[in-house]
């Protein structure tokens, strides 16, 4: 009885401690808990957490399931404060449980307007903390507070019109006193931004447009009033570099996608990394990935930031603060993150809309690999090298690791007769892709062959791209990947698997069938002192922890 | 029979139009859209409206596929055609189809008598060793009851002479071998990273995993023979009218 009531006091006690900003940026000083979408603002999905090894990782089971109800793909990734776990059931309902036992301590049902027209799902990736409030975007583009103790909303602020298609989809970045989202609906005609907002007040204290405005640097980029309907759309988290104040988003695809002839110019800041200034918004540097892009190779993947030993001009190894990111358009790229300088970019599957850079890091294109009225087979296909799916850096291996599409293409029609109407889709084309199914919901059983494509954990070298080494499956691969100080990797794909890999190597060390398709970033956390692993897979979340008659055993 | 298509055919006709080109994904997917959306007033064979025969590439008031695919998807004004809400991408599935009857028509051979169609189907074919019609003949090749709403006469006859032009994925067979040497063939269910789903010629559902395998891969040909030679035309058609007369299962 003692020893029970010394847990529920420390319990207790751990509730009182507010999340601090300081607290955020020292995530990896208390690994227990993830206490922002990628887990520390560099975002390298990577935890310090080691009690789960390659050893004892066969002995993992399955310890609870929170089954949603909601027939959406569940992509959020969950937060974890001190033994609560909060999460979200898609469209926007925010979930407070137990990250013990799995038990709901409440829920905040949010119903979005029927205006809401999110492209490709009613989908949420996550939410954000700051003290006991909890910030959380809505695909009728509604950026909302909420009690972390109770459930009860704060604050409710229009983000932007969701009649327009604008949506919010990903988990909100918070730096200091701000809480930052950016707008989805690239393929609705809207004209992208991030916007902060203070965290108290739900005010916007300012609004980066990632098309810009006449007069502005950038504007010439797109022809006539194209950049009215220029999309670049926001729709994953962005990160962030104390020493820098600099805050950085991957931005969308211009549109109309696939009909270039009605934005003629590179379509700034489309496909592109922007780095801005955390307390004014403003543009610091800027790196465009794919300069006039008509294949939909939105560069919205997660910015990773990490600092090695890079080799200078003068071939000395120096540590240098770099931004590593595995680009939809099939390009693995290492950036330096204070200045945008280009340093290397490699492709990381097929590519064959490009063949090289120039001095500047540019993309040098093919002629003649443009999607046509007649369709061209491009590599990577649609759907790109990799998607919006989380990648993870290992500080201790080197290695970047990307849920890859291999082998595979799409055929890119454009067409040339779509006129913008406001909350239309507006996309001048279309494409097919080489995986039957490729598009649609993921399908129960998987018939095809290599020659059609296949997802694959790939590991690159970061400081040059070249591959380590690569996990093979059958189907392809929606899932993120997380991995641990232990060179544990934990991901999934469309098969219906979890499991986990050695992350220096490459080996299958470990699966569960969770029977549905991991469409998020796996999560570690832990909690009375055991190691937790958490994936949503079809619509329910798993987690895993080892086995405790095992570790009784042991002691 | 293995259900094939006639994917490279498609390029062939009316080379006056603007086409694009279709995967045999495309056709099909067309033709499902096709068949359940157009056949009512088009018929199965394209020709049931005046003046329009879309099996032959007889439009009236289009020529290229981006005629087609506006028409598909707005309707004619004034006319019986509605719009219709299709995305951009399945009209141009509908037009892949279109193209590929027209450029597929003619080549078939004239309709047989699909009762005598039956008894090669049942006797002279052998066809019920790997295929299976209202309950009757083996589950290993594609069931075939309602075939005759699935593909058109011109595919049917082009699956029965050449099996191996092209095979669906959902009729792809595949060899494994465990590492005592002992090997099964079937038809593909399903597979992943770990584990291999089959249907065996014995008819059973049989499930490895990859880790107790010495060796798995597809197979290149289809298990189907070829009947190029083996019946006489006229057997050919009757066999093919017959397989065209299967529409699915009786309803009470």
């Amino acid at each position: 009885m003692i020893t029970r009531a010394v847990v529920l006091f420390s319990v207790a006690g751990s509730l009182l401690a507010q999340v601090s900003f300081d607290r955020i940026l020292g995530a990896n000083k208390e690994p227990h808990n993830w206490l922002t979408y990628s887990g520390s603002t560099m975002s390298q999905r990577h935890s310090p957490l080691s009690q789960i090894t390659p050893e004892n990782v066969k002995n993992l089971e399955l310890q609870w399931v929170y089954q949603a109800h909601s027939l959406e793909k569940f992509e959020a990734t969950a937060l974890v404060v001190d033994g609560i776990m909060y999460t979200v059931q898609a469209p926007n309902d925010v979930i407070a449980l137990d990250a013990n036992t799995g038990r709901v301590f409440w829920t905040y049902q949010f119903v979005p307007s029927p205006a809401a027209r999110p492209c490709c799902g009613r989908v949420n990736r996550g939410l954000a903390i700051l003290g006991d409030t909890l910030f959380m975007g809505t695909i009728d583009a509604h950026l909302i507070a909420i009690d972390a103790k109770n459930g009860k909303p704060l604050w409710d602020t229009t983000v932007a019109k969701a009649e327009s298609g604008y949506a919010l989809t990903h988990a909100p970045l918070v730096v200091k006193d701000k809480v930052i989202v950016g707008t989805a609906g690239g393929e609705f005609g809207i004209r992208g931004f991030i916007a902060a907002y203070n965290v108290r007040t739900g005010k916007e204290a300012w609004r980066f447009y990632t098309i810009p405005g006449p007069g502005e640097p950038g504007h010439e980029t797109w022809a006539g009033d194209s950049w009215k309907t220029g999309g670049a759309s926001v729709w994953m988290t962005g990160s962030y570099d104390p020493e820098l104040n600099l805050t950085y988003w991957g931005i969308g695809n211009p549109g109309p996608d696939y009909n270039g002839d009605v934005r003629r110019g590179d379509n700034l800041y489309s496909d592109s990394v922007v780095a801005l200034d955390a307390d004014t918004g403003k543009l610091k540097w800027y790196y465009q990935f794919s300069p006039h892009d008509e294949f939909d190779y939105d560069s919205v993947q997660v910015p990773v930031l990490a600092d090695i030993e890079w080799q200078g001009k003068d071939g000395q190894k120096r540590p240098r603060k770099l931004m590593l990111w595995a680009n939809r358009n099939g390009l693995f790229y290492a950036l330096d993150r204070t200045s945008g300088e280009f340093l290397m970019g490699k492709p990381f599957v097929d590519v064959t809309w490009m063949n090289g850079f120039d001095e500047k890091g540019r993309p040098m294109r093919i002629p003649g690999k443009v999607p046509t009225a007649e369709g061209t087979l491009i590599s990577p296909g649609n759907h790109g090298g990799t998607n919006w799916n989380n990648p993870s850096f290992s500080p201790r291996t080197g290695l970047f690791y990307v849920p890859a599409w291999a082998g595979y293409s799409s055929t890119f029609v454009k067409r040339n007769d779509d006129e913008y109407t406001e909350g239309r889709r507006f996309v001048g084309g279309f494409q097919r892709s080489s995986i039957p199914g490729a598009t649609a919901p993921p399908a129960p059983q998987n018939l095809r062959n290599d020659q059609e494509g296949y997802g694959a954990i790939r590991a690159l070298d970061a400081t040059t791209g070249d591959r380590k080494w690569e996990f093979k499956m059958n189907d392809v691969t929606d899932a993120g990947i997380l991995t641990t100080a232990s060179d544990l990797l934990f991901t999934g794909g469309r098969e219906g698997y979890f499991f986990a890999l050695n992350a220096r190597n490459g080996e299958l060390l470990w699966k569960a069938a969770v029977g549905g398709s991991v469409a998020s970033g796996p999560m570690t956390y832990s909690a009375n002192g055991r190691q937790y692993v958490a994936v949503a897979a079809g619509n329910s979340l798993f987690t895993f922890a080892l086995r405790q008659e095992q570790e009784r055993a042991k002691q | 029979m293995w259900a094939v298509r006639t994917g490279a055919l498609v390029l062939v006709a009316g080379a006056l139009l603007a086409q694009r080109r279709y995967t045999p994904g495309d056709v099909q997917d067309g033709q499902r859209l096709f068949l359940a959306n157009c056949d009512a007033c088009h018929g199965p064979e394209g020709d049931a409206v005046p003046g329009v025969d879309l099996g032959h590439g007889k439009f009236r008031r289009a020529s290229s596929d981006d005629d087609l695919i506006k028409i598909i998807l707005k309707g004619i004004e004034g006319t019986a055609m509605p719009p219709n809400n299709f995305t951009n991408f399945q009209a141009s599935t509908i037009v892949a189809y279109l193209r590929d009857m027209a450029a597929t028509t003619g080549r078939g051979l004239p309709p047989g008598d699909a009762a005598q169609g039956k008894m090669v189907f049942e006797g002279k074919g052998a066809c019920l060793t790997c295929h299976r019609v209202k309950g009757n003949g083996a589950r290993l090749g594609p069931e075939l009851t309602d075939i005759g709403s699935l593909r058109r006469a011109i595919e049917l006859q082009q699956s029965i002479l050449d099996p191996d032009a092209e095979v669906l994925p959902q009729n792809r067979f595949f060899r494994v071998v465990n590492k005592a040497g002992a090997t099964a063939t079937g038809r593909l269910l399903n597979q992943d990273a770990f584990s291999i789903q089959l249907f065996d010629d014995k008819e059973r559902l049989l499930s490895f995993s990859k880790s107790d395998l010495k060796e798995y891969a597809f197979l290149d040909k289809s298990p189907m023979p070829s009947y190029q030679g083996r019946l006489s035309p006229k057997e050919l058609s009757d066999l093919v009218s017959y397989l065209v007369s299967l529409k699915g299962v009786d309803k009470q």
